[in-house]
């Protein structure tokens, strides 16, 4: 039974990997490596280690290939497959690729690690081994420092990435730049979905429209009432 | 089963995954060969964490699907930021880093 798993998604996990490289739109590429992470989650959870397959699906195939998708949809480029490169780069690809996988095949399958084909049997896990609790254990113990270097990579990677995908007004910023007191004060559109998708100068736009609208709109509700109580005195008079 | 096959499949995968990273031009498919470089070196982590069974592979692992993380958020940054600047989204075209 483990056999017939490990040889499908193994199967499998390959297949996505060429259909990575071979597909011609980015966006099906997208979509191919999609495939060989569901594959890759299914060959860890073979290797007993249930909490990085599930954390496999739902981080990478849910939310980083959310992210993928996003952009290979909105860049949308296509046309580029690999055939497309000159043919001396494809030759000292395929040579480097292919040699770098041959010395690696003999290295694990051939007599490089005699340890592993010695070993014969792996040995039995304890109970619980690969659980949220034994990693939690260990990410908050012995490799306390590599957790919190992450956290800290997390961080800087996410302001870098908001700081480049920012949309400028004037191309990069030049110079020094003078902060006021105004600064710290987000204009009216700050955040909303106007200024992702068309800039902040579009957001403001937008935003004082719709102010004016209101404002036009009070005014005339305000001049309706006036109107009717008007309307409705002179009713009164004339029935009185 | 003997952990050498899935050590084989890492490796076939590493060596598509470096394949893709030579030949193809497209950040965006880059980017994605980098994660198949990276999920190959998580799966022979794993197979590794596996034959010892003590469970320190598995803290290496999540720190590598950390670090991949932080490169698809950068890497898809600047994608994006090319594309806004009406660049050729090609890396053979993009010469200069400024501007």
């Amino acid at each position: 039974m483990t056999e017939v798993l490990f040889f499908l998604s193994a199967i499998v996990a390959i297949a996505g990997a060429v259909g990575v490289i071979a597909l011609k739109n980015p966006f099906n590429s997208v979509l191919a490596l999609v495939v060989h992470l569901v594959a890759l989650a299914m060959l860890f959870l073979l290797l007993h280690s249930e909490f990085i397959a599930a954390a496999q699906v739902v981080v990478y195939a849910g939310a980083v290939m959310v992210l993928y998708v996003f952009v290979s949809a909105y860049v949308g480029e296509e046309g580029e497959t690999w055939t497309s490169g000159g043919r001396l780069q494809r030759a000292l690809a395929f040579l480097l690729a292919g040699s770098l996988g041959t010395v690696l095949l003999i290295a694990m399958l051939g007599s490089g690690l005699r340890g592993l084909a010695d070993a014969g049997e792996l040995p039995t896990l304890e109970a619980g081994f690969g659980g949220a609790a034994q990693i939690g254990e260990l990410l908050l113990t012995r490799y306390l420092l590599a957790f919190e270097a992450a956290s800290l990579l997390l961080l800087a990677a996410a302001v870098g990435a908001v700081l480049l995908a920012r949309r400028r007004e004037d191309g990069i910023a030049e110079g020094p730049r003078v902060l006021a007191v105004t600064d710290l004060v987000p204009s009216a559109g700050t955040g909303s979905m106007t200024e992702g998708t068309r800039g902040t100068l579009a957001a403001r736009a937008m935003e004082a429209d719709r102010l004016a609208e209101r404002v036009i709109a009070e005014r005339t509700s305000a001049a309706k009432k006036a109107a009717e109580q008007a309307e409705a005195k002179d009713g009164d008079g004339g029935g009185a | 089963m003997s952990i050498v096959w899935y050590l084989a499949v890492s490796g076939i995968l590493f060596a598509i995954g470096l394949f893709g990273v030579f030949v193809r031009r497209n950040p965006l498919v880059l980017l994605l060969c980098l994660e198949l470089l990276l999920g190959a070196g998580n799966l022979s982590l794993l197979a590794f964490d596996r034959y010892h069974a003590q469970g320190d592979g598995s803290i290496l692992a999540i720190i590598v699907m950390v670090v991949a993380a932080c490169e698809v958020t950068v890497g898809l940054g600047i994608v994006v930021a090319m594309f806004r600047r009406g660049q050729a989204i090609d890396v053979d075209k993009t010469r200069e880093l400024h501007g």
